[in-house]
């Protein structure tokens, strides 16, 4: 399923969200099970089925990572529920560089300093490569996408750190 | 989800981690990650004048069964000859901690671990 076509947004990256939201919203009000409550069943499960979907668009296309990996989709390019490992070994030691950085903020004495150390960093990585993802994406021809998908797996190493240091933060206010 | 005994064992009591000098010659490292998890597995061996894997040692940031793969994989190699080494499948991991379906990809990262390992051994001694 195209969700760009369901939204009846441009199916590119560069989306504005304000317009999203409020598309969305009429969706869900044009296909809100009450409406159909006196179909016939099979208008009535369509409903639901169309409700469901346009969750999941939803979901999709306000998050940069899934609506980039929906558009590759679209191209042709898969890349979720993919196993290959990533064997970028420069990028990989960086990681772990970063991940080491994150285990010692609990047995630091200052431990916000390096938390903001590490959020610096995170962010500032992810915003350079959220700006290469969004031109590589813009190109649109094959071999750039396929250098956005590899963008797209090195940018979920870095949410996956966000959340990671979210999880330190909660630590240690408990 | 429940883990089996042994990836709670090798969870708990992580065989062999840390790190060997990076400038020994003898040593080769293999870096490998899984974009879904974000999961970041290192693996070096240090192998023997004769090609046999001496030691070996992992630093692993993921979940339990990642730990426990690269934690298994380090004692499967020991004493192993590269080729050997080499003939670890996924497959053998993940019997042996009872990984359930959602959690082969760990064992296949630490078979590509090993893999790389390998590789980076055999690409610096022109082997």
């Amino acid at each position: 399923m195209n969700y760009f076509q369901l939204f009846q947004v441009p199916a590119q990256f560069d989306l504005d969200l304000t317009e999203l939201g409020t598309r969305y919203l009429e969706l869900q009000r044009n296909f809100h099970p009450d409406n159909f409550a006196a179909g016939s069943e099979r208008d009535r499960l369509l409903a639901v089925q169309q409700a469901a979907n346009i969750n999941d668009a939803y979901h999709s296309l306000k998050q940069p990572l899934l609506r980039a990996e929906h558009l590759l989709a679209l191209r042709g390019v898969k890349i979720s529920h993919e196993q290959r490992s990533f064997t970028d070994t420069s990028f990989l030691m960086q990681q772990m560089e970063l991940r080491e950085l994150l285990g010692d903020i609990l047995h630091s004495s200052d431990p916000y300093v390096l938390i903001d150390e590490a959020e610096q960093q995170i962010q500032q990585q992810k915003n350079v490569l959220l700006k290469l993802l969004a031109q590589a994406l813009e190109a649109n021809h094959h071999e750039q996408d396929l250098q956005a998908a590899d963008i797209i797996r090195k940018l979920k190493f870095f949410f996956k750190l966000q959340h990671e240091l979210e999880l330190i933060e909660q630590q240690l206010q408990d | 989800m429940a883990y089996s005994e042994k990836v709670i064992d090798h969870y708990e009591n992580p065989r062999n981690v840390g790190a060997f000098a990076k400038d020994d010659p003898t040593v080769a490292t293999g870096m490998v990650g899984a974009p879904a998890c974000g999961d970041v597995m290192k693996l070096q061996i240090k192998v023997s004048a004769d090609g046999i894997i001496e030691d070996a040692k992992f630093k692993t940031y993921g979940c339990g069964s990642a730990i426990a793969s690269s934690s298994l994989v380090t004692e499967w190699v020991k004493g192993k000859s590269l080729d050997e080494a080499a003939l670890i499948k996924n497959t053998d991991i993940a019997q042996e901690l009872a990984l359930p379906p959602v959690k082969i990809h760990c064992s296949i990262l630490a078979e590509d671990a090993i893999k790389a390992a390998i590789a980076d051994y055999k690409s610096r001694h022109g082997s």
